[in-house]
């Protein structure tokens, strides 16, 4: 089998345990710390920030661009309204900067 | 009529229920199954592996990276952890759809877990939370039409997407970072979300200076959660329960 082919079975493994692990860990307890719930709130926010912040650190003005339109269209729109807009933006503004 | 023929009804109209909750989240994640099997062939995957990564790991953010990081030629393990770390929210969901899905046979919940995504978990979560049972036809409903349109999608991706003339002029290689800094923002209402962002940013930024890609994920992750926890309950908005 080839390396590629290991690749996905394996990362398909990794992330079918996290999704029955947090299951099978809280399950084991009846009540989770306060301070662990904080945690886990925080995670969502914690992953998906390191997505953004060193892609947009290393980009253009283009990229500034968008990502400034994005957050300014989140403060009132769904999430579909922000992305659209994010991406027109960036098209648009790589047409001028490249 | 029976009362399993009842039952039987029951199912298949929840069944239906849930595949029309399905149908935005079908519609919004397409451009998402294009962009990664037009992206997987450009790093090097085959239509095959294209179409099976989507089958077995069905998690867009996370097979993004996988993708990524295989083009720039990282050691397959750190892929497989990469791919770990960035579906690591996962277990999150997992914690809490637990108590939704507990009366359901071993095998529907094993399927249940395994379309578990972010839509999936917040959908469910507001059923549950207007006080309704969260049942495996409805739960199927929900989930099954996105993963089969994801899984057409990257194959149809991959296919076609050698056809995308300048992919740099159409944004396709920033289109995810601004998805992600749309879901990021989304959270804002959630306590201690700047301070956590801030962590985070800040640690993924040095980290990938310093450490390099793909480690900047994790260690700016386990920064914000550490930060989260470490700060005291009242600002988190977690009181102990007396």
């Amino acid at each position: 089998m080839s390396t590629t082919l290991w690749i996905i079975i394996a990362g398909a493994l990794a992330t079918y345990l996290t999704r029955i692990g947090g299951h099978l860990v809280i399950s084991r307890f009846e009540n989770i710390h306060p301070r662990v719930e904080a945690g886990l709130n925080a995670v969502p926010a914690a992953v998906l920030t390191t997505l953004v912040a060193p892609a947009a650190l290393t980009a253009g003005p283009a990229e500034w661009a968008a990502l400034i339109v994005t957050a300014l269209v989140s403060l009132r729109g769904g999430l579909m309204a922000m992305f659209l807009a994010g991406a027109a933006v960036l098209v648009l503004a790589r047409q001028f900067v490249g | 009529m029976s009362a399993e023929a009842i039952s039987e009804n029951g199912a298949k109209s929840e069944f239906w229920q849930g595949v029309r909750l399905s149908m935005p989240v079908v519609v919004a994640s397409a451009p998402f199954a294009l962009l990664f099997g037009a992206i997987a062939v450009d790093n090097g995957f085959t239509v095959l592996e294209a179409f099976l990564m989507s089958a077995m790991v069905f998690g867009g953010a996370s097979q993004m990276v996988g993708i990524e990081l295989f083009g720039q030629h990282v050691a397959p393990w750190l892929i497989v952890l990469s791919i770990f770390a960035v579906n690591f929210r996962h277990v999150l969901y997992s914690a809490g759809i637990g108590r939704r899905i507990a009366h359901w046979p071993l095998f529907q919940q094993a399927i249940g877990y395994f379309i578990l995504t972010d839509p999936q978990f917040a959908v469910a979560e507001r059923k549950a939370e207007a006080g309704e049972t969260v049942g495996f036809a409805w739960y199927l409903g929900l989930g099954l039409p996105v993963y089969v349109f994801w899984v057409i999608e990257s194959a149809l991706g991959a296919v076609f997407g050698r056809l995308i003339p300048n992919t740099h002029a159409l944004g396709i290689d920033f289109l995810l970072p601004i998805y992600f800094l749309g879901l990021v923002l989304g959270f804002r209402k959630r306590p201690l979300w700047l301070p956590v962002v801030v962590a985070s940013a800040a640690a993924s930024i040095i980290a990938y200076k310093t450490v390099g890609s793909p480690w900047h994920v994790s260690i700016g992750a386990v920064a914000g959660v550490l930060l989260a926890v470490i700060l005291p309950p009242h600002h988190s908005g977690v009181e102990a329960k007396p």
